[in-house]
């Protein structure tokens, strides 16, 4: 168990200004010295009554469900001005799952413009668990300004996914359950679970571990990479990360995923031969 | 960050003894390895034909239709496994597979629907807790069965799980071992009763014997028994082999079926045939005169490799406290019973050891999820003092060394979970091997029909009805015997046939299979569509109801019908036939369709096959 550290108010307010660059996952020691020296926003994005009930100190609360409520990139970027993030602030999201929640937040920041944004290693239950200091006072922050600085690049719609399918060196990734993907899957694509993802309490394995993974599929360290899941890319946003964390530069998400994929009565992928759902112990 | 870690030492452990240590049968560069035949694979740089025997020999087999997708058998000599063990196949289910884990009809713990690029990441798991999965499928020797009761049974002369053990490692990675004709199986029993000797290629019976007025330890071996689409009962070889020949019988019957067995036709290159084509009489002086060429060719180095001794458990497990009142086994139960009390009736045996029990853990056709594995195994610490858990042939968990003291709160425990379900030990305990869900070789949805029968079984309470308690169901796919239905009271094989025009998933139904030292093979009785098996068997235990001799079994009295010795109405298999011949009729297709489907499937039922991956 890890020994509890005060958190101290920063004396030197100069410290403030000097923004560190985040890695894609922020470990928990990271954190807490970032929050040590309140150089850093963290994000909870769990739902409000949960957070109430205690979080990370510092933490702001913006649950998923009112991000995707409307995910514009205007909208969103009002958001970061209402929760005082600058340009430059390094932001730390966490949730309670397994960190796919977190990693849509976090993948939406990025894309309106805030490229410093990491997940933390783990969920919030762990973080108890390992007896790190927790609060529930609501915080709110003075409002900001944040310009909008869209990333194209990390974003792939129904147009772009139906081009890319015959397209050479670009790849699909459905980060469903493998039962899920067997059933029905975009024409093409390939099946990187998510649930492979995490190991050992962290959201996501060791980028060693990611890169023999997705190595052992065969996949060129240079290919362009589109991740989707079921409904509204928390699944994918979890994979995405898992792939830029293996080393994958050129990864995009298509947000809304299988679900509008369908919706677009768009061609699907059967597997209809076996009775695989019977093999479930449920 | 370790939660699991943390998690898994419970902080209440009453484990106050030294946990067993895992046997390490797996290798780190095996992992690696096979992870670049993959790619070499997948590059085209190796023939489908090599590759698939390739991946075959370390444990993956095809999945149904799907060549990218793997079953990861988990060989588990004598099926012992410890905590840690099911908790990393827990995690790597979720990881890797589809979230749960299944209990295979030989011990082998399999893993469904795994991506060929990631079985060599299952491998690494695995071989970190000690397992592997080496030399699981293919033309090998397999996974070395041992009785889950062996240790702890009241009839046995004596354990012979270190023995079973340490063949398993002899043979495992043994040159003599990686291009056989075919695959073949080693079975080890307790006593005579449990275990599944006379239907593998060689089956051991351990047996004391009087030599010069000392007691001398051995076994009863027999060859060339073996399940399959045509099946034999194995041959007694001598009526004593002393434990120091053991050994030397094995590597010679190995060798005799490398030598002659049948390398040309497929059909028919396991070891029965052999035996079978040969004669029984000339392949037992073979065998014997072999053993002699091993016995004096053998180097002791090699037969050293062969140590029983280090297999042993030598831990002295403390005595179990004594009970003023002993758990009411033998109570008579029903239906409306209290759970745990009908529980402790079909899943609980008291041991050799006096005050310690073996507890049942009820599967449906041994499928288990990765929480209710994390559940077992803190289980498992806690309550049992052996420290580990055996899986069995009928396709769920034995949790041996249970204190009677404890039964009660062990229940409890289980029941958290959904795995304190009744009537493990009955005929609810229906068999059924993977079938449709992933084989190419099925034909019907085998597994879950077995968990159809075990839901409607023990709804009836009819595991509380001990008159059926002796008596087995068990279901295959196909006529390959994987379900083990041959050796069951009432065992049934998938098939497609033609009713009133429309293609049809039918079982053919088989009466009077037995397991054990005189175990019999089922005969043919007649084909029953899928969706009338249950009624057919609920059918048959209606008219044994009305039919049975005084405090006559359901087997005894499905053995009397198979002789023609009935002796009310039914007196031979075609009255019993005829009985039936209204339960197993169909309504018309167009009036329901549902009863021309297989389980699990709302489309037009129709038989898709493709190579078998059970030979290389």
């Amino acid at each position: 168990m890890r020994r509890l550290k005060p958190v101290k108010s920063s004396s030197k307010k100069t410290q403030a200004k000097e923004h560190a660059k985040l890695p894609i996952v922020c470990d928990v020691d990271m954190l807490r010295s970032l929050i040590r020296k309140k150089a850093v926003r963290v994000v909870d994005v769990r739902k409000a009554e949960d957070y109430q009930a205690g979080h990370i100190p510092t933490a702001v609360s913006l649950p998923l469900a009112r991000l995707l409520a409307d995910d514009k990139p205007e909208t969103v970027v009002e958001l970061l001005q209402e929760l005082g993030i600058t340009e430059e602030m390094p932001v730390v999201v966490y949730d309670d799952t397994f960190g796919a929640l977190a990693a849509r937040v976090a993948w939406t920041f990025q894309y309106v413009g805030h490229p410093n944004t990491a997940l933390l290693e783990t969920t919030f239950k762990q973080w108890k668990e390992l007896g790190l200091e927790t609060e529930t006072k609501a915080r709110t922050y003075p409002k900001t300004k944040h310009p909008l600085n869209v990333n194209k690049d990390m974003y792939a719609d129904a147009g772009y996914v139906e081009a890319a399918q015959s397209q050479q060196g670009k790849l699909l990734v459905d980060s469903r359950e493998r039962l899920n993907f067997l059933t029905e899957h975009i024409p093409t694509a390939k099946n990187i679970p998510y649930t492979m993802l995490g190991a050992n309490g962290n959201i996501l394995r060791k980028a060693e571990e990611l890169k023999r993974m997705i190595e052992n599929r065969g996949i060129s360290p240079d290919a362009e990479i589109i991740t989707y899941c079921g409904s509204v890319g928390t699944l994918s946003g979890l994979a995405y990360y898992a792939l830029k964390m293996a080393g994958y530069q050129n990864v995009k998400l298509y947000p809304k995923s299988f679900k509008e994929w369908k919706s677009l009565g768009k061609p699907k992928e059967e597997f209809k031969e076996a009775n695989y759902w019977d093999l479930s112990a449920e | 960050m370790g939660k699991s870690r943390v998690s898994a030492v419970n902080p209440k452990q009453k484990g106050k003894y030294a946990p067993k240590p895992a046997s390490k049968w797996g290798r780190e560069e095996e992992t690696e390895f096979f992870a670049n035949r993959v790619k070499l694979f997948r590059q085209g740089k190796i023939s489908e034909d090599d590759f698939r025997r390739f991946r075959l020999q370390n444990g993956a087999y095809g999945s149904r239709l799907h060549a990218g997708y793997s079953m990861v058998r988990i060989k588990v000599p004598g099926g012992e496994m410890t905590p840690e063990q099911l908790e990393k196949i827990a995690s790597l289910s979720e990881a890797f597979s589809i979230g749960s884990a299944h209990v295979s009809t030989r011990q082998n713990i399999q893993l469904h629907w795994v991506q060929l690029e990631d079985v060599s990441e299952v491998m690494r798991g695995l071989v970190d807790v000690g397992l592997t999965t080496r030399e699981a499928c293919g033309n090998t020797v397999r996974n070395v069965m041992c009785s889950h009761f062996a240790g702890v049974c009241p009839d046995e002369a004596f354990d012979a799980t270190p023995y079973s053990k340490a063949i398993a490692r002899f043979l495992l990675r043994n040159p003599m071992c990686q291009n056989l004709p075919r695959k073949f199986k080693i079975n080890f029993a307790c006593c005579e009763k449990h275990g599944l000797v006379r239907v593998a290629d060689i089956g051991l019976v351990p047996t004391i014997k009087e030599e010069n007025g000392k007691q001398v330890q051995g076994f009863r071996i027999y060859l060339g028994g073996g399940l399959g689409a045509a099946s034999f009962i194995g041959h007694l070889l001598e009526d004593f082999t002393p434990e120091d020949r053991v050994l030397s019988t094995c590597m010679a019957t190995v060798r005799l079926f490398d030598r002659h067995g049948n390398r040309e036709n497929m059909a028919r290159n396991r070891m029965r045939y052999l035996v079978h084509e040969t004669g029984w009489e000339k392949f037992q002086k073979m065998v014997l005169k072999e053993r002699i060429a091993v016995e004096m060719t053998t180097a002791t180095a090699t037969a050293k490799m062969y140590d029983v001794k280090s297999e042993e458990d030598t831990r002295q497990l403390p005595k179990a406290p004594r009970m003023t009142k002993l758990p009411m086994l033998n109570e008579h139960v029903n239906r409306d019973s209290p759970a745990y009390e009908r529980w402790l009736h079909t899943n609980v045996v008291p041991q050799k050891q006096e005050g310690y029990f073996t507890v049942f853990i009820t599967l449906g056709a041994g499928d288990i999820t990765a929480s209710q594995l994390r559940v077992l195994a803190s289980a498992i610490r806690d309550f049992s003092t052996e420290g580990v858990a055996r899986n069995t042939p009928q396709q769920n968990f034995a949790i041996r060394y249970v204190r009677g003291t404890e039964l009660s709160e062990f229940y409890g425990r289980l029941a958290t979970a959904g795995l304190a379900n009744p009537g493990a030990l009955t005929i609810a305990s229906a068999v059924g091997c993977s079938g449709t869900t992933s084989c190419n070789l099925a034909i019907t949805n085998s597994h879950r029909l077995a968990k159809e029968v075990q839901r409607k079984f023990l709804e009836l309470g009819l595991d509380t009805d001990d008159s059926l308690k002796n008596s087995t169901i068990k279901v295959s796919g196909c006529p390959n015997s994987c379900g083990q239905h041959e050796i069951a009271t009432i065992g049934f094989f998938g098939g497609a046939s033609r009713i009133g025009g429309a293609m049809s998933p039918t079982y053919t139904m088989l009466f009077g299979g037995s397991a054990g030292e005189n175990g019999e093979l089922g005969k043919a009785v007649m084909r029953v569509p899928a969706k009338r098996v249950i009624d057919t068997i609920l059918k048959i235990v209606e008219i044994y109801r009305n039919e049975r001799a005084e405090n006559e079994n359901l087997d005894q009295w499905i053995g009397r019908i198979v002789r023609g010795q009935g002796t009310a109405s039914i007196k031979n298999l075609e009255d019993i036939k005829n009985a039936l011949s209204s339960v197993i009729q169909l309504p018309p297709q167009e009036q329901d369709p549902d009863a021309y489907m297989d389980y699990g499937s709302d489309a037009k039922f129709t038989a898709k096959t493709a190579r078998g991956e059970c030979a290389a």
